[in-house]
């Protein structure tokens, strides 16, 4: 069975379209690759899975239960209660990190725990040292997110999401605000988290990464999924134009 | 023209009861005040109409109305639409709370709108409700930006104070004046009471300034 189900997914922001109607599936354990020039709705589509953004048009389901109500034909609306339990179950990880600067690394895998599960303190601090200790910050877990590198910080954030033992973890652009050199280390983490069979969604520019992770690879322009297929079909033998130009555009430096 | 303290040392514990008045208006103005203010500026950052409308109403009335009307409005005009009387501290406090919340709402409202939207993805992606968002990490951030700002208002707060003397309240001011009236000596009996607020609020007016030169360097 399908651990998330979109269906026509559509995204307004204002008179702007940002996503036209998608149609996405998402098995247990897969590893699903976003692509797609700036603009494309590649960040849209994450955050509305998560329902950082509420979808305005097309249903979600998660474990084959379906969110939200029908208010009027197409149109759902989403409790708050319903929401937060759904965020629980979906980690995310931010090309900004957005950690919490007032507290520790791991002030912020406790936080999640502490506030949102209303676990006791010394538990969580366990579980949250064992997450920092998974992404290779175990000496770090007092340090505040100013003193930490920009690889570190990703790698705290990532251990704050999987600290909430989510089913499904998106990642936006994870890599994309970090200096070249330290690239290597978050991704090292993802490729681990791959390893152990985590179902993920990835937006990203790292396409050599893309190819050797994911199962799938989908192609996004104008707000639609213009291709889709296994990294060998998408990244090696593009069907769609759009798809060869963009990979084209992005392979023009690499050696 | 000769200065002469000695009618004023003379009344020290007059100005000393005045002095305790000061500070106990102070410290209820300070409170209702900053924390109405917080009330009502999350009504003002909020989306529904329902909490901005209200709050803003609040805002524009009390920041274009003088306090010291609004003070006279309470002592005198109120009772007669009310069944009770009130009190010159009750009048007073009401007057400037309400005055310093409808600033320091403002205060709070930048300083919650400072804080980078990031912040609240972090917090909602990990399933927080947006009240332990405020709370666990918006909040804590923004008062520290604040700070600066809010101290300056609580240094508002503590001269407003002496508008309480217009409805007899017995405060520093309202006891200069008594001794004024009653010694003919008004150039010292309120050189004092200058004297006095200078004491108690230069130190305040310099922790603001080490308070902002640390913000500034944590930037």
């Amino acid at each position: 069975m399908s651990l998330l189900r979109v269906t026509g997914l559509t995204k307004r922001f204002g008179a702007n379209e940002v996503l036209r109607g998608i149609d996405l599936e998402v098995r247990q354990g897969e590893r699903i690759a976003i692509l797609g020039a700036s603009g494309s709705g590649k960040s849209s589509l994450l955050r509305c899975l998560n329902f950082m953004e509420l979808p305005s048009a097309g249903s979600i389901a998660l474990d084959g239960e379906v969110l939200g109500r029908e208010r009027r034909p197409g149109e759902r609306v989403y409790r708050e209660s319903e929401l937060t339990q759904v965020r629980q179950r979906i980690g995310m990880v931010f090309q900004q990190f957005n950690l919490f600067p007032h507290m520790t690394a791991v002030g912020n895998v406790m936080e999640g725990l502490r506030t949102v599960r209303r676990m006791p303190r010394e538990a969580a601090r366990l579980r949250a040292e064992t997450e920092l200790k998974r992404v290779g910050l175990g000496d770090k877990a007092d340090a505040y997110p100013a003193h930490l590198s920009g690889g570190q910080k990703q790698r705290v954030a990532i251990a704050r999401a999987l600290a909430m033992d989510p089913e499904m973890l998106l990642f936006d652009e994870p890599t994309s605000a970090l200096d070249p050199g330290l690239v290597g280390e978050v991704l090292g983490v993802i490729r681990d988290l791959a390893e152990e069979g985590r179902t993920m969604l990835l937006v990203t520019h790292e396409l050599g990464f893309a190819y050797h992770v994911a199962t799938r690879v989908i192609f996004l322009a104008d707000g639609t999924i213009h291709e889709s297929g296994t990294p060998d079909e998408v990244l090696k033998n593009p069907q769609k134009e759009r798809t060869r130009a963009f990979l084209a555009s992005h392979k023009q430096y690499s050696l | 023209m000769r200065w002469d303290f000695t009618s004023v040392f003379a009344n020290t514990d007059a100005l000393l009861a005045g002095a305790a008045g000061t500070l106990r208006i102070f410290a209820i103005c300070l409170v209702l005040g900053l924390g109405l203010g917080l009330v009502v500026g999350l009504g003002r950052y909020a989306r529904t109409k329902w909490l901005y409308l209200p709050a803003t109403a609040f805002v524009e009335f009390f920041r274009n109305t003088p306090v010291l009307v609004q003070i006279l409005w309470f002592y005198f005009a109120l009772p007669i639409l009310m069944p009770f009387e009130i009190s010159p501290l009750a009048a007073a406090s009401l007057g400037i709370s309400l005055n310093s919340a409808a600033f320091s709402a403002e205060i709070y409202r930048a300083g919650i709108q400072s804080i980078d939207m990031g912040q609240w993805d972090g917090a909602r992606a990990l399933g927080m409700r947006w009240d332990q968002a405020m709370r666990r990490i918006v909040l804590p951030q923004a008062i520290k930006r604040m700070l600066p700002a809010l101290t300056n208002r609580a240094i508002e707060i503590f001269k407003m104070t002496t508008l309480a003397s217009a409805v007899a309240y017995v405060e520093l001011l309202q006891q200069g004046k008594l001794i004024a009236s009653l010694n003919y000596n008004p150039i010292e009996a309120y050189t004092a009471v200058a004297v006095i607020f200078l004491v108690f609020l230069w130190p305040l007016v310099q922790f603001t300034y080490v308070l902002e030169r640390r913000l500034r360097r944590d930037e």
